[in-house]
């Protein structure tokens, strides 16, 4: 029998080490697995590589993960917040690298990892600063901008529903950058708010297979009587 | 005199109406964070516009009222939002699939500076030591089919905004075609700036002096 879900928070983050490359989705608090990166700050670990869209932000587990110091480089789109983030003094003082990416190129790096595409070309940043030093070629009368998948060794994802293959529903605005980091790294985790039977999901609607997904852990549950 | 000309101009909610008289029915809009957000509540409800928000909706509604937020629903600023019928969500590689395949037809962004050949600098100052953030910017700049830009016409300083050439880090290149202003709606064209509509009480010499660049008056 296949099942996905694992009993513990712990035991979703299994494996995880120091050095490790780590998506992370969510678009501000929306989406993001907050007990996975609770539980991911408690474990001290050094040298990780954060890959979310808001790697500085006020919100949600990632304050406290940042603020250990064990992660030494980040990639993401909008690091700023509404105020001053532990983010902002690491990099002041010069002890978190940023790695700055358009949110589409940033999508996009992350669905071709997934997809198995190693590269691609896209108009977005071509002559600004931010693609100083990348091979630009141009196509079809537009500069364009070599870009490459982002590899990562572990997805943290949050969902809505999941089955035991590991099949998931989204929640609104929740769905964003946590579709396409299932199946981009070597292990993706989703924590999931509600777990229905094998078949429960409509094929029609599950966004996202059970392929893409390694391990499913529940942080939430269900409500008496309710429907996924 | 500086004074009493910024009085003549829109106020910044006038700046934010005035865009939305120039968008019609039909069009699949995206609005940048701060003061492009408004353009959206200048929209007659009638008018069916579809707003989009890079983090993945598609037919975005209003503001909730209070104490009916979805926690699971947010536009592109972190703010609450609603979903009007017809509203899809998608993730974020379709979202920019959207932006950067040409299928908004208009993006509304804030500016630091707009240069007379369509150049955008609204991302950076390039101050040293600060953390840069970018967001969808580059993204929206480059794949609209237009991208307009809502901004004041002039710094606190008094220092035009609408320059001969950027020199804050540029977030696209030439893909400006037309900037609202609290004084002025003015095209940028292959010539360079044309002024297309005055705020009241406001002249075209006013706008010359406070602009960077040279600008043309339709005959």
């Amino acid at each position: 029998m296949i099942d996905k879900f694992v009993p513990s928070i712990e035991a979703a983050l299994e494996g995880i080490g120091d050095g490790a490359a780590i998506m992370v989705g969510g678009f501000g608090a929306v989406g993001q697995p907050n007990e996975l990166i609770d539980a991911l700050a408690a474990r001290n670990l050094r040298g990780l590589t954060l890959i979310a869209n808001n790697a500085g932000g006020d919100f949600g587990g990632m304050p406290k993960l940042i603020e250990r110091g064990g992660i030494a480089k980040v990639i993401c789109s909008y690091p700023r917040a509404s105020r001053r983030t532990a983010f902002d003094e690491l990099y002041e003082a010069g002890k978190i690298e940023l790695e700055l990416v358009p949110q589409g190129t940033l999508a996009e790096r992350i669905r071709a990892a997934n997809a198995g595409i190693p590269a691609f070309f896209t108009p977005t940043s071509a002559g600004t600063e931010l693609a100083a030093g990348k091979e630009t070629k141009r196509i079809n009368g537009r500069d364009c901008v070599l870009e490459y998948a982002i590899e990562a060794d572990f997805a943290l994802i949050e969902a809505w529903a999941a089955d035991r293959w590991g099949n998931l529903t989204f929640r609104r605005a929740g769905r964003n950058f946590n579709q396409i980091m299932a199946g981009a790294a070597k292990v993706t985790v989703a924590s999931v708010h509600r777990r229905v039977e094998l078949g429960a999901l409509d094929p029609d609607r599950i966004v996202t297979p059970g392929i893409f997904v390694d391990r499913v852990v529940m942080v939430s549950e269900p409500m008496e009587g309710e429907a996924a | 005199m500086g004074d009493t000309m910024m009085r003549q101009g829109w106020s910044r909610a006038e700046m934010a109406a005035r865009v939305a008289t120039d968008i019609p029915e039909g069009w699949v809009v995206n609005l940048g964070i701060g003061l492009p957000t408004q353009v959206a509540n200048h929209v007659p409800v009638d008018r069916e516009v579809i707003f989009h928000s890079e983090n993945g909706i598609l037919g975005m509604g209003p503001a909730p009222g209070e104490g009916e937020e979805d926690p699971f629903l947010i536009n592109a600023g972190k703010q609450p939002v609603t979903l009007r019928p017809g509203a899809s969500i998608v993730g974020q590689a379709d979202s920019f699939a959207i932006i950067r395949g040409r299928h908004l037809d208009l993006c509304v962004l804030g500016g630091y500076q707009v240069a007379a050949n369509g150049d955008l600098a609204n991302w950076s100052v390039g101050r040293k030591g600060v953390a840069p953030a970018v967001g969808g910017a580059m993204d929206l700049g480059a794949g609209a089919a237009r991208v307009w830009v809502l901004m004041e016409h002039c710094t606190r300083e008094g220092e035009p905004r609408l320059v001969e050439r950027c020199t804050y880090p540029l977030t696209a290149l030439g893909s400006i075609t037309r900037v609202y202003t609290d004084l002025a709606v003015i095209d940028i064209t292959p010539e360079g700036f044309v002024l297309r509509d005055l705020a009241p009480g406001v002249t075209a010499d006013q706008v010359r002096e406070r602009t960077g660049a040279p600008l043309a008056v339709k005959a």
